[in-house]
């Protein structure tokens, strides 16, 4: 079989368009991450957690979860199947905390695991603390002239 | 009913905003460290622009759960904090209102990395 052939031929066979398919999978597992999150804001909200205390609960679990899911080596699968919807989601932030620190285990308890915590999870704190100190900067800078705030 | 519908506009804005993720891993190569980058960072500038915070009011968890709440978090902390401490404030407010998150990952993250180990590929 040549490889026009065969390729015409993996196409009838694979069922429905693959990016249809990655888009709907990354948008119900996305979706459902964010949902056991409302599940979690409620529980929050019954105990009593107020209204600056409920993302933190919210996150913490999520991140407790995620991080257990990684080691067991759960989360990646789910990451296989879903895409983006695994990635997306604060879940994933844990997923890149843990899955690098894991990996690199034989380098040593301080610049294998303790370095690699930080592979994915420091690029994404240097530009979000930085961004947030820019914002508030520019917050400061309209409520002292008065135009803000 | 309101909490069923509550749950539904988490479902629907959690799952939009990770098609726009896939659509960007998809169409643009970016890889997945960069996404995870480009959306905290975007959450930043949406809550900056006043745009993220309806929409969390909108959706709850659909909002706050993907990654641009964490950036919501994070700007709407430094906000916060210069308009109740002053200029330093920018400076503090971002990783306190985030400190909860960020440090459940790194010690779950480590306790994890401790205890297992990966699987074979």
């Amino acid at each position: 079989m040549d490889a026009k052939r065969y390729s015409k031929l993996v196409k009838e066979i694979t069922p429905g368009s693959p990016k249809l398919s990655g888009f709907f999978r990354a948008f119900w597992v996305g979706g459902f991450i964010s949902m056991i999150g409302q599940g979690f804001n409620q529980i929050g909200a019954l105990i009593g957690l107020s209204y600056q205390e409920l993302p933190m609960f919210t996150s913490s679990l999520l991140v407790l979860i995620a991080a257990f899911l990684t080691g067991i080596g759960v989360y990646d699968k789910i990451g296989k199947y879903a895409g983006a919807g695994s990635i997306v989601p604060i879940t994933g932030f844990a997923n890149s905390v843990v899955s690098p620190a894991m990996e690199f285990r034989r380098e040593g308890l301080v610049m294998g695991v303790g370095a690699r915590l930080f592979f994915l999870a420091g690029p994404v704190l240097a530009y979000g603390i930085s961004a947030s100190v820019v914002y508030g900067i520019i917050y400061y800078v309209l409520e002292v002239a008065g135009i803000w705030g | 009913m309101a909490d069923f519908l509550m749950y539904l506009k988490a479902f629907l804005v959690g799952g939009a905003i990770c098609v726009i993720g896939q659509g960007l891993i998809m169409y643009t190569r970016l890889t997945s460290a960069r996404v995870l980058v480009l959306f905290v960072v975007s959450g930043v500038f949406l809550t900056a622009i006043g745009v993220y915070k309806p929409l969390v009011d909108f959706a709850g968890a659909g909002a706050t759960v993907p990654l641009t709440g964490f950036g919501y978090t994070l700007a709407m902390g430094a906000a916060d904090a210069v308009y109740r401490y002053g200029f330093f404030g920018a400076f503090t407010g971002g990783i306190t209102n985030a400190a909860a998150g960020i440090t459940c990952a790194i010690l779950f993250g480590l306790i994890n990395a401790l205890l297992f180990k990966p699987k074979a590929k």
